[in-house]
């Protein structure tokens, strides 16, 4: 059945905010959960973490970023538009529970992903501290939103030009000197993951990291998604998307995520080929 | 005596072209070539052929049909057992079922019964003639719930939607079919194929509903609450198994399960007219020598490998894949690495393949499979250079719906523990096909999905078996 696009906000030049008709999906999905979308007959099968769902409307909202071949075709859907399939919610919701004193790390499009967690968390009574980050200001993704969640917000950017200069893991270290912290969830870049993993592990703190890894079925049928934590190979469309960012092998995990990039750029190419760039909003 | 009759060979696309494209290897028989096949058949007093077949089809009669020239007719009478002829007559091992009961196997060669099947199939499909669709007498007022669309699936929701139930599959990918869609390729059997003998499933009252991940879109819970009375769990061997040796993760090395999907499933043939691509290189492996693995490497000579090799632990006798397979990867120009096990995948910087390093088995005794055990000889290790490994070493349950199902009794390999109405731990589901058994054949599972209908209709009717 293809699901229909109720909304397509442009949050800057190559961020997309959609908000899609998903009837079951929406009445199941949990904070860490995503979806796997073909956007037409041609498409791939790509995940998308899952940024909320509205149960009354039976919608969910996903967060997009301009990469490949699917990520524009998706961001170049208007209102009315449909896209060809969507499953869901898959993997394992985020274990949420009254941690104490919880940092929820977003870095670029990956602010987009610790949004459902930071509330959940909140929700949960955790005394919420976020720190996101991005390249620049346009960059800098759901500030709004991040703030009605967090009791304490921490912003950077690369080039200073809001918040503090600098990346999200100098707060983290900051705040590691400061006081006590109960957890850390991170989602963004691979190398900024790796990073806020090294700044953690002396310390032991328990840091849950959101890995976003190549799929194809995305329900444990392929293996296309498997990764190395500890000694084990895990997949992460069943076993994850969350794990203990101390076990991941990050090294792997990047090397894996440019298994097609030949490919993705030659896919990359004909579409653009085939349409002029629509960036009106 | 009368002449002997020689088997008909199948007209196949030659060997040398067809290992460029994806198009259909096997040709099917011509209405001559099928008309002097179904002249070669005895039609025994007391057929065994019968036997032989899961489904139970009235073979001698449908050849009987044949031979009267009416194909329609022969059709229907498969149609009776079978609602996926045109897929069986192409994917079924005759060899080890009707054929091998066939009295001319004894002293000749059987009546080629798969081809006939499909030839009949094929006629239907290709002269455009219109079936008529059987339908249920009386309707009974109750909702059965099949999970997975594969042959066990589709077998088992045809059946019960002739009796007159309101049938849904759930299937959780885009399209239909299972294995039948994302395994196997299209040079075995055409996509269009497929379309139209689940189509015609579909016209007999059974409703597709696709996209929907049982245990995470709904849970069989939900689907009770909707107010189905009895679940088929048809889900298969979708679990890929890796060989747990170093350098697994590197970029180059697929699962067979990734590898088919991506090709059959995606289309990555097509690139990139479709978006999802496959990277084949110049050198590729394929370990295993089962019929995943023929069409693993079959499919990886037809993306432009220039050297694909299947390397197996044991010895020719022990390949599991059907010897037409084989015969066709042969001829094709797959090479062939018998009694050789690998060792280790090794890397360059960038993380891709470059090798795969191996050893060289003798067969010694016998072990719990009756097949003797491949020992490694000391010393023999060598280097195959390669780009692509893919791990076709067989698949296991998939535990994705039934971890949501906690009071499902498993057995230690993950499979479906069921009684002999195929009726699990769990009052009501029912289960049959790969994700019982193992990984087996599509005519098992469908073989499997039928018995479970019939079981399903009696449990519906008094909630006790006879």
């Amino acid at each position: 059945m293809p699901h229909k696009i109720i909304r397509n906000e442009r949050l800057n030049s190559n961020v997309c905010r959609l908000e899609i008709e998903a009837i079951d999906i929406s009445e199941k999905a949990l904070p860490g959960q995503f979806i796997i979308l073909r956007v037409d007959e041609q498409g791939e099968r790509i995940p998308l973490t899952l940024l909320r769902t509205c149960q009354k409307a039976k919608t969910v909202e996903i967060i997009v970023q301009e990469v490949g071949t699917t990520t524009l075709k998706l961001c170049a859907l208007r209102s009315g538009d449909e896209i060809k399939d969507m499953i869901g919610p898959l993997g394992v919701p985020t274990e949420i529970e009254n941690y104490g004193r919880a940092i929820c790390i977003g870095g670029g499009v990956g602010i987009a992903e610790i949004f459902p967690v930071a509330r959940a968390l909140k929700d949960a009574g955790n005394e919420v501290v976020s720190i996101i980050g991005a390249r620049n200001k346009d960059f800098l993704i759901l500030e709004r939103e991040m703030r009605d969640v967090s009791n304490q917000l921490h912003i950077t950017t690369d080039d200073g030009s809001h918040g503090r200069r600098g990346f999200v893991s100098d707060v983290l270290r900051e705040l590691l000197a400061w006081g006590k912290i109960d957890i850390v969830f991170a989602v963004g870049p691979i190398p900024m993951m790796k990073v806020i993993s090294d700044v953690t592990r002396p310390a032991k703190i328990k840091t849950i990291v959101s890995l976003n890894s190549i799929m194809v079925d995305g329900t444990g049928m392929c293996g296309s998604c498997r990764v190395t934590v500890g000694d084990k190979v895990k997949f992460v469309c069943v076993d994850g998307p969350d794990f203990d960012a101390h076990l991941v092998d990050f090294t792997e995990l990047s090397k894996r995520q440019a298994r097609f990039l030949e490919n993705e750029k030659v896919s990359l190419e004909k579409y653009k080929g085939e349409h002029k760039p629509c960036h009106q909003n | 005596m009368p002449p002997k009759l020689e088997r008909q060979a199948m007209p196949a696309q030659d060997a040398r072209k067809r290992r460029k494209n994806f198009n259909e290897v096997a040709l099917g028989y011509t209405e001559e070539l099928a008309l002097a096949e179904a002249k070669r058949c005895l039609g025994c007093k007391n057929s065994k052929c019968r036997q032989g077949c899961p489904v139970d089809i009235d073979i001698k009669v449908f050849i009987e049909v044949i031979r009267k020239k009416d194909y329609a007719g022969a059709l229907r009478i498969i149609k009776e057992k079978n609602n996926l002829p045109a897929i069986c007559g192409r994917v079924c091992p005759q060899e080890t079922q009707c054929e091998e009961y066939c009295i001319l196997s004894k002293k000749d060669k059987p009546v080629a019964i798969g081809r006939l099947e499909r030839f009949v199939a094929d006629w239907v499909i290709d002269k455009k003639i219109k079936e008529e669709i059987p339908q249920a007498v009386i309707k009974k007022n109750k909702k059965v719930a099949v999970i997975g669309s594969g042959p066990a699936g589709l077998t088992c929701a045809a059946d019960l939607s002739k009796l007159g139930y309101a049938v849904t599959v759930f299937e959780g990918l885009h399209a239909s079919g299972g294995v039948l869609r994302y395994g196997i390729p299209e040079f075995r059997l055409p996509k269009h194929i497929l379309d139209i003998e689940v189509d015609f499933i579909q016209k007999l009252g059974v409703n597709i509903a696709l996209n929907i991940v049982v245990g995470k879109t709904k849970t069989v819970e939900d689907l009770r609450q909707e107010g189905f009375e009895a679940f088929f769990v048809g889900t298969g061997a979708g679990l890929p198994y890796f060989l747990e040796i170093p350098g697994e993760n590197l970029n180059g090395v697929y699962s067979a399960n990734e590898f088919l999907t991506r090709v059959n499933l995606m289309k990555a043939y097509k690139f990139p007219e479709y978006d999802t691509p496959v990277v084949i290189g110049n050198k590729a492996c394929v370990i295993g020598a089962g019929n995943v693995a023929m069409d693993s490497a079959r499919a990886a000579l037809r993306l432009g490998a220039e050297e694909v090799t299947i390397v197996y632990r044991r010895s020719v006798k022990e390949m599991p894949a059907r010897i037409e397979e084989i015969e066709h990867a042969k001829e094709e120009g797959i090479k062939f690495h018998l009694l050789t096990a690998p060792l280790r995948i090794l890397g360059d910087k960038f993380g891709r393949v470059k090798a795969l390093i191996c050893i060289k088995n003798k067969l010694g005794e016998p072990d719990a499979s009756g097949r003797r055990r491949p020992v490694p000889i000391a010393g023999s290790e060598f280097e195959l250079l390669s780009e692509t490994v893919i791990c076709a070493i067989g698949q296991g349950p998939n535990p994705l719906l039934l971890s949501t199902l906690p009071d499902l009794k498993l057995n230690k390999r993950g499979n479906v523990v069921v009684d002999h109405n195929l009726m699990t731990s769990i009052p009501g589901v029912f289960a049959g096909g790969d994700i019982v058994t193992g990984a087996a054949t599509v005519i098992e599972a469908m073989g499997a999905g039928k018995h479970a209908a019939e079981k399903i209709d009696s449990y519906l009717k008094n909630k006790q078996f006879p």
